[in-house]
């Protein structure tokens, strides 16, 4: 352990799922003392705080969550990203710890969703007076009309065009995803849902967007995920089995959607999340051959498939071969999503980007019980938000 | 005899006798854009042309729409059409039956427009969509 990285310290989630009788501080609050616990550090240790959450991005989050934990005068950063919003809330700290203005710092992300249902599309207005307004000079509602904006939409699109470009993609290669993610999940107490589907459930379970039935679409729902960060100087100063417990974070990355053609008609999921791999790859000097698990973006069936190729997973134009090898499964070469994923452990959008580290923090300490991956020393958590904002983090086992 | 006033769903549709989309190009790098844009998001140029976009493509991925928000008739088809002079339009396919085995990736597709609804002072609106050929 030498030099100035930045480790994973301690972490903790709730299960996600629904809290009618909580709300998001609550939530944010309990899984801040945990991590604080988990690290063996209290909230006076902190020298900064980013708090992610995006339905309720105005409402001072993290200041609020300060009211429960510890009003210690910190700064804190609040945070939002669309799904990067927690990938976001890390980085932050991570900067900051970086930029030598901190060496230990916490963030959260939460979000309180319930059953909110479709994201995205719009409503339905006829207008009684037609009347040019917006950017595009709509006088009518457009959705349904000039295509779709829904989330389950502009994912299937985003698959049928890796499909329309590679060979060996179509609906049941989706369908496996899905499979995979929540067979995964039968072994994750943490997960919204911990229920296997046969394919042929998957496929035959109501069409949202085609490719993608209700069973290949994330859940909506709450939960709440936190990190305690701290920089290596300050980590040897502690406690050795703290210092064994913790994670090194060999990259943190952020990228936004560069231009390309398509982009203003349908965001661009790829060009970003490549951008963001490369980097990260190159900063933690290692390849994907090198990761023992990953924990990717898988909105939808159809988000993740595309993403193994993306993340450098497979060979180039590749994902549908990937899929049907079984390289994905914890069983195989590449475990991805062993959580269920965000179609099976949920997407509770704030608490997302973090819950992905928590998740990969807990294999390469062997502790994540019945999912354990054995051995696990690296792995990769994957966030992207649409608009679009893309987060990578590639972890380490302390050696 | 009163004619029928129409105006387009968004601006970028031109309606008329022979309807078609218009984009204002950057003088820069020719990229295309729907909206009005400040300087040009690839090559950061502010000067744009408007320029008239082909009626004629390929359906470079959809998907079929079964749940919407309440209102929209379902299931309908969300295509995105790489138009013969490469820029990527999103819309409706039309005329074509909404189910897996009727739309085919690749598959030629041109413009359509139709009146899509009408308000209260009788003035219709004109949609466009892309219908296979």
């Amino acid at each position: 352990m030498s030099g100035d990285s930045v480790w994973v310290l301690g972490t903790s989630m709730t299960r996600f799922g629904r809290y009618p009788d909580l709300d998001a501080v609550d939530l944010a609050a309990k899984v801040c003392l945990e991590a604080f616990a988990d690290g063996e550090v209290t909230v006076h240790d902190m020298d900064v705080m980013a708090a992610g959450t995006l339905f309720q991005a105005s409402t001072s989050m993290g200041q609020r969550i300060q009211k429960q934990i510890g009003q210690t005068g910190i700064p804190v950063f609040n945070v939002t990203n669309a799904c990067a919003t927690g990938a976001t809330a890390i980085r932050t700290v991570y900067l900051s710890i970086k930029a030598g203005e901190a060496s230990m710092g916490l963030a959260v992300g939460v979000e309180q969703m319930g059953k909110m249902g479709l994201l995205a599309g719009g409503s339905k207005e006829e207008a009684n007076v037609y009347e040019a307004s917006g950017r595009y000079g709509a006088v009518t509602s457009i959705d349904g009309v000039l295509g779709t904006a829904t989330m389950p939409g502009v994912f299937a699109q985003a698959g049928m065009a890796y499909a329309y470009e590679n060979d060996g993609v179509g609906f049941e290669q989706f369908a496996k995803v899905a499979y995979k993610n929540h067979l995964h999940s039968t072994l994750n107490p943490l997960a919204q849902y911990q229920k296997e589907f046969s394919l042929e459930e998957i496929m035959g379970s109501p069409v949202q967007s085609y490719p993608n039935t209700l069973l290949m679409c994330c859940p909506t729902g709450d939960g709440a995920a936190a990190a305690v960060l701290v920089s290596e100087e300050r980590l040897r100063s502690m406690p050795k089995r703290v210092q064994k417990r913790a994670v090194k974070i060999a990259a943190s990355v952020l990228t936004s959607d560069p231009w390309v053609e398509s982009g203003q008609v349908q965001p661009d999921v790829n060009t970003l999340t490549r951008n963001a791999a490369s980097r990260a790859y190159e900063k933690a000097g290692i390849g994907p051959e090198d990761l023992d698990l990953v924990e990717l973006h898988d909105c939808f069936a159809t988000a993740e498939l595309i993403h193994y190729d993306n993340l450098g997973l497979c060979e180039r134009g590749g994902a549908g071969d990937f899929i049907d090898s079984g390289a994905p499964f914890r069983d195989g070469t590449t475990p991805v999503n062993v959580s269920g994923g965000l179609i099976s452990k949920g997407h509770p959008i704030g608490a997302t980007g973090v819950a992905n580290v928590f998740e990969v923090t807990t294999h390469l300490r062997g502790e994540a019980g019945d999912r354990q991956i054995e051995g696990a020393r690296v792995g990769l958590a994957h966030v992207i938000g649409l608009g679009s904002s893309c987060g990578v983090h590639i972890l380490e086992k302390a050696s | 005899m009163a004619t029928t006033q129409q105006v387009p769903i968004v601006n970028y549709l031109r309606v008329g006798a022979r309807p078609y989309l218009r984009a204002q190009e950057c003088v820069g790098c020719g990229a295309r854009y729907f909206d009005r844009r400040n300087a040009c998001a690839k090559c950061g140029q502010a000067e744009f042309v408007n320029a008239r976009v082909s009626n004629h493509g390929v359906l470079r991925s959809f998907s079929i729409v079964h749940r919407a928000a309440p209102g929209i008739p379902v299931p309908y088809v969300s295509a995105l059409v790489e138009t013969d002079d490469g820029t990527t339009v999103r819309s409706n396919l039309v005329d074509c039956p909404a189910d897996p085995g009727h739309v085919t990736l690749g598959m030629k597709v041109r413009l359509a427009t139709y009146v899509s609804g009408t308000d209260d002072a009788g003035t219709e609106c004109v949609a466009f969509g892309y219908r296979p050929t």
